[in-house]
């Protein structure tokens, strides 16, 4: 089952607030490649923050994170920003590109303006807050990722979503959740249209609660009991013998 | 894949700029497509004029010397027009104050195996072989003025890598068109272009998309109404950036698969495939950022 992503509460020791005070760096980009970055990173100790200045729409930024360090990006960046994400938090500054956080297993990646489409493909966990808009096919082929946008989404998004929960404060696009698994869609605007074998779902308690849960972990201030809830019809689990003669 | 970078400036203050930004926008592009390039510039001074029409013809290589050209259009045209050729680049410009028909026939008579590449009294087009920001450097990008700026790096995928099958196409007065992306169903609109007399210039899928926008002008359409005319006959992935004398359009196809992404300010109007290309641009910290939406028609006039 999928696991929200909290930010950790519990007080560092001494020694950590004294490495965390030394292990802080700043890399501008304007001047040096990001392949020394990621290199940095991929190196990385818990505990450790970065500040990246001048990413300047740069693609691959801050991959494959696998300790529990904090970067903060500050501009825009391009493709895949956060991609395979394991570990610890991304912030950025600015707006991403196709493909934020393609693939994140777990931690949080956050973005405070819009995302390009695909933001949080393929997502196995952890969470992606969008305070912006996020392009088409955000979340598609989800497989446990939590994603948080503020704004509105684009066309097929949540396309074959198989886990994960998806909440959009502003509005969704055509076909949402076309041919979805057993992903949960929280959707507070309007849906322009929903994609094969997704329908409207009652709010249980269950799900007020989860929901609250996810709008706080984002940071949103957003009421629960604003939202609608999409899912899976489940008709297009088994094969229909009805069917045979279509093919 | 394929690379676009556009320019409008609405700040005639930025004028003398257009061809730096445009080229620090080009050159974030390549690796989008570096196999070919294409380049349209409009109101440059030195490539064109005002009431003078302006015929861009691919290669600087003509099979006849830029004089002999000459005296051979003076011959075919009235001697008060001013006839006049020179070769930037890769590209020849061959200009006089007659209609730009006129203009295109004298040169059909006289370079029959010539290939048009631009036409128009606003706009010059360039495009070539090679790396894009040789081919750029070798056409004095960075110096230029203008108005309207456009550019493409291609990454074949219909048609050979050729400089004819380069963007932009420029197939009527003052209209440009580049694309990234593939048209499936060109070949049948092709046909029925060219059963409405449509002479085509060479294989390219884009060209068949500027031919129909060409089409769809003559025929009294709006250019929004042309590409949204477009999104009903053409199949396929696009971005597509069309230039007029005086106007820019984007348009995605509805799925929305090629990128694209517009900065605005009130000095002037970005487009671009990635935002890497607008970065370095003049206030973009505070510009109006968005990606355009699917299947819908944007425009701007300066």
């Amino acid at each position: 089952m999928v696991t929200l992503t909290a930010p950790k509460t519990q007080a560092p020791t001494a020694a950590a607030q004294e490495s965390a005070a030394v292990d802080s760096f700043s890399v501008d980009l304007a001047d040096s490649p990001v392949r020394d970055l990621n290199q940095a990173l991929h190196s990385a100790v818990d505990g450790q923050s970065w500040i990246v200045e001048n990413p300047g729409g740069k693609h691959s930024l801050a991959v494959g994170i696998n300790a529990e360090a904090t970067v903060t990006i500050n501009g825009h960046v391009g493709y895949y920003a956060a991609g395979m994400h394991q570990k610890g938090e991304v912030t950025i500054n600015g707006n991403a590109g196709v493909g934020l956080a393609e693939n994140i297993m777990s931690g949080k990646v956050h973005v405070k303006g819009d995302a390009s489409q695909s933001a949080a493909a393929t997502g196995h966990g952890g969470l992606v807050v969008i305070d912006g808009n996020a392009g088409a096919r955000c979340g598609i082929s989800m497989k446990g990722v939590d994603i948080v946008v503020g704004g509105n989404i684009g066309h097929m998004s949540a396309f074959m979503a198989q886990a994960g929960r998806l909440v959009v404060c502003g509005d969704a696009g055509d076909a949402l959740g076309d041919s979805i698994y057993e992903a949960r869609i929280y959707v507070k605007g309007t849906v322009a249209s929903l994609g094969a074998d997704c329908i409207e779902k009652p709010m249980k308690a269950e799900h007020l609660e989860e929901l609250a849960g996810l709008l706080a972990a984002a940071g949103r201030p957003d009421n629960p009991a604003d939202f609608k809830r999409y899912g899976s019809a489940r008709n297009l689990y088994h094969f229909s013998v009805h069917n045979s003669t279509s093919y | 894949m394929c690379g676009i970078a556009a320019l409008q400036l609405r700040n005639p203050l930025l004028h003398p700029r257009m061809g730096s930004l445009l080229s620090s926008m080009m050159c974030q592009i390549v690796d989008r497509g570096p196999d070919s390039a294409g380049l349209a510039v409009y109101d440059t001074p030195g490539l064109v004029s005002g009431n003078t029409s302006t015929l861009s013809l691919l290669g600087k290589d003509q099979g006849l010397p830029t004089s002999g050209i000459a005296a051979a259009l003076e011959n075919l045209l009235p001697a008060s027009a001013g006839t006049a050729v020179k070769v930037v680049g890769d590209t020849t410009f061959v200009s006089s104050a007659v209609d730009t028909e006129l203009l295109a026939k004298a040169v059909r008579e006289t370079l029959p195996d010539s290939t048009i590449i631009g036409r128009g009294e606003h706009v010059a087009v360039m495009k070539s072989v090679g790396h894009p920001m040789d081919i750029a450097a070798e056409h004095g990008l960075e110096a230029m003025s203008g108005s309207q700026g456009l550019s493409h790096t291609r990454m074949a995928t219909e048609s050979a890598v050729t400089a004819g099958g380069s963007h932009p196409f420029s197939v009527a007065d003052d209209l440009c068109l580049v694309h990234n992306g593939s048209f499936s169903n060109h070949a049948t609109i092709r046909r029925d272009l060219l059963r409405e007399g449509v002479v085509f210039d060479s294989d390219n899928d884009t060209e068949v998309g500027a031919r129909y926008i060409a089409s769809r002008l003559k025929q009294g359409d709006t250019l929004e109404e042309a590409l949204t005319n477009l999104g009903k006959v053409f199949d396929g992935f696009y971005t597509l950036v069309v230039t007029t004398a005086d106007s820019m359009a984007v348009v995605r196809d509805p799925i929305a698969c090629k990128p694209a992404i517009i900065a605005e300010t009130d000095d002037y109007v970005a487009m671009a495939s990635e935002y890497r290309a607008l970065a370095a641009l003049p206030g973009i910290e505070t510009a109006h950022i968005f990606e355009p939406e699917p299947g819908k028609v944007y425009t701007w006039s300066l």
